[in-house]
């Protein structure tokens, strides 16, 4: 494999990562515009581990993980506290803090950034990312994954219905966070460095952006995410490159990301990949996932009567077929 | 001495802050929608007047007076408002009834926010350009403290816009409509309140005023590169936050504040510290009081 793709790849991989980082607090309602502070805080954690530490490569990558994590699951009290508009702006006053205070230690570096000499490999970065996947795709599968998309959809009628909302939205953001943590790590030692003002302001609202794109109903919605905001500019630049007719996608590749986010968002607000467009790919694979059929009667409406459903889904946890692959 | 001076360099820093501020808090407030666009426009403003007063060497580059430049700005910036309108805020209303509902508008203005960055970007490069204007170097002395002129113009206008737009708002048929959107956009459509001809008011307002602060940032600060909205749009919604989502006073004074805060830590803890102050002190606030110093509790609620 050349180092080319080798380099896409491991970007791609860490952008699914990443995405899932904020992915989980939204699939729970809760839109997280900080997703820069968690993977500080990872990146810092991991690489200062071991660069000064010594520790090996993946331990401190799970500890960046955990201590995002835990970093998360404190602040997630007073940020719930928050709603809407509000929430968006705390989790973005929180990442510009920790921004702040990183810039301030010395020993990680301060504003010319933290150069680690730990490398993350490909198999390495990858290995990681499925495994985050899996988790992501179990973690949907389960009784708290229906919870998280009772309160994504309505927080009243999911608190009238006996789910815990608070514990479910705390667990929502600190696994988010920890994920976010990960992707930290694995960015340090892909790219040996990380510093505070590439993974910044822009940097969250990249990721806010092709994970709504991508669509935040389904597991898959993230991966399409990331597919395409890794995959379209780095096309449209290779495009440029061979073809110099097209020499100004250069510069503008990102121009189209954007315009791309605005029309993604008029013609199919809920993102790229839903909830029903899963099914009909599954569908037409001829292995429906049953238990995708609890959601709202607007999405009942569009399918073919003949797919309709007899019997209520039964509240339990079995697994939906899609869920382990994504 | 050196405090007061720092004060008064705050207080200009403010009164571009101040002006921003009123920008967001005119969308929150009204429309209950967090404009992200307006980083990108106040760039936009500020480019445009840089490349269409330069002679010569880059696109747009028609060397206009400084004057016509800086129209030049404003009416760019108004179009897009006009655009961004269009195509975040009226579609998805028209669409999907209560546009604020999906999170939409938020999203497709940050898309347009990369849009416009990645436009000046390929337009004229990434690295810092200096504005030749007449009256950069003209500082007041005043009895040891030094105050720029533009920074001056741009403190009092802010303050005389935001008197102006009050009054118009809380006097005129036009801004009783609007406080009528604010409120309830169904039951001021049932009163005949034509939504869909006064909101773009709110833009051509937003646009506008975010353009002459663009102005005025270049006017002061004369360097301009296609990242400057970042970090003052940043600091103006930690201002307008701080004075309470929805009130433009609050987002003066809210400005002004953040404009001081930022000075001050910065001449006293050194300029890698800035970014704590300020938003340490937005995220204690989200979190202790989310209204803001003056703000009114029903914006910003259950909706995004």
């Amino acid at each position: 494999m050349s180092g080319y793709l080798a380099g896409i790849l491991a970007q791609l991989a860490i952008n699914i990562v990443v995405a899932y980082s904020v992915f989980l607090p939204a699939a729970a309602g809760l839109l997280n515009l900080g997703a820069a502070g968690f993977v500080l805080v990872g990146g810092y954690v991991a690489g200062g581990l071991t660069s000064l530490a010594g520790v090996p490569l993946l331990p401190a990558i799970a500890a960046g993980g955990a201590a995002a994590g835990a970093i998360a699951f404190l602040v997630s009290f007073p940020i719930l506290r928050t709603r809407g508009v509000y929430m968006v702006l705390a989790t973005f006053a929180f990442a510009e803090v920790v921004g702040g205070v990183l810039l301030n230690i010395p020993a990680l570096g301060g504003a010319s950034g933290l150069s680690v000499s730990a490398y993350a490999s490909l198999p390495v970065v990858l290995a990681v990312t499925v495994l985050v996947m899996a988790f992501v795709g179990w973690l949907l599968a389960t009784r708290f994954g229906l919870a998280m998309r009772a309160v994504h959809d309505d927080e009243s009628v999911a608190l009238l219905f006996g789910t815990n909302l608070r514990l479910t939205q705390v667990f929502a953001f600190t696994a988010g966070g920890a994920l976010g943590g990960i992707g930290g790590g694995l960015i340090v030692h892909q790219f040996n460095f990380i510093d505070v003002q590439t993974t910044g302001i822009m940097f969250s609202i990249f990721v806010l952006l092709y994970v709504l794109m991508g669509g935040t109903q389904t597991a898959w919605g993230p991966i399409a995410g990331a597919l395409f905001f890794t995959l379209v500019p780095e096309g449209l630049r290779r495009l440029s490159a061979t073809i110099p007719a097209l020499g100004f996608l250069e510069a503008s590749r990102y121009i189209v990301f954007g315009a791309a986010v605005v029309l993604v968002m008029m013609w199919r607000p809920e993102g790229l990949v839903t909830r029903t467009l899963v099914e009909q790919v599954f569908g037409a694979l001829g292995r429906r996932p049953e238990r995708d059929s609890g959601r709202g009667p607007e999405r009942d409406l569009g399918r073919r009567a003949g797919t309709r459903r007899e019997t209520s889904p039964p509240l339990d946890t079995a697994p939906r077929p899609e869920a382990g692959d994504g | 001495m050196e405090i007061l001076q720092q004060l008064v360099n705050g207080l200009m820093l403010g009164g571009i802050l101040a002006f921003v501020a009123v920008g967001f808090t005119l969308t929150i407030g009204i429309l209950n929608f967090l404009n992200f666009t307006i980083p990108g426009l106040f760039m936009l403003a500020a480019m445009t007047l840089w490349a269409t007063s330069t002679p010569g060497g880059y696109p747009l580059a028609w060397g206009l007076h400084w004057a016509l430049a800086a129209l030049a700005g404003i009416v760019v910036c108004v179009v897009a408002s006009l655009v961004i309108e269009r195509f975040t805020y009226r579609y998805m209303k028209a669409k999907y009834r209560d546009a604020t509902e999906h999170a939409l508008p938020l999203v497709s203005s940050l898309g347009f926010l990369l849009i416009f960055e990645h436009l000046a970007i390929t337009l004229w490069g990434t690295e810092p350009h200096r504005a030749a204007l007449p009256f950069a170097d003209s500082d007041l002395r005043l009895g040891g403290l030094v105050v720029g002129v533009p920074q001056l113009i741009s403190l009092g206008l802010a303050i005389v816009l935001v008197a102006f737009l009050s009054t118009v708002l809380s006097r005129t048929r036009l801004g009783r409509a609007l406080r009528a959107i604010a409120e309830n956009p169904d039951a001021a459509t049932l009163m005949g309140i034509e939504v869909n001809r006064i909101v773009p008011v709110v833009f051509v307002v937003t646009g506008a005023m975010t353009a002459l602060a663009g102005i005025l940032y270049v006017a002061s600060y004369r360097t301009v590169t296609p990242f400057i909205g970042d970090t003052i749009a940043t600091d103006a919604i930690a201002g307008m936050v701080i004075g309470g989502l929805g009130n433009v006073w609050g987002a003066v004074v809210g400005g002004l504040f953040v404009g001081m805060l930022k000075v001050l830590a910065i001449n006293f803890f050194g300029s890698e510290i800035e970014k704590i102050p300020v938003w340490g002190l937005l995220l204690v606030l989200l979190i202790l009081k989310p209204t803001g110093l003056f703000g009114h509790t029903a914006i910003g609620r259950e909706k995004f």
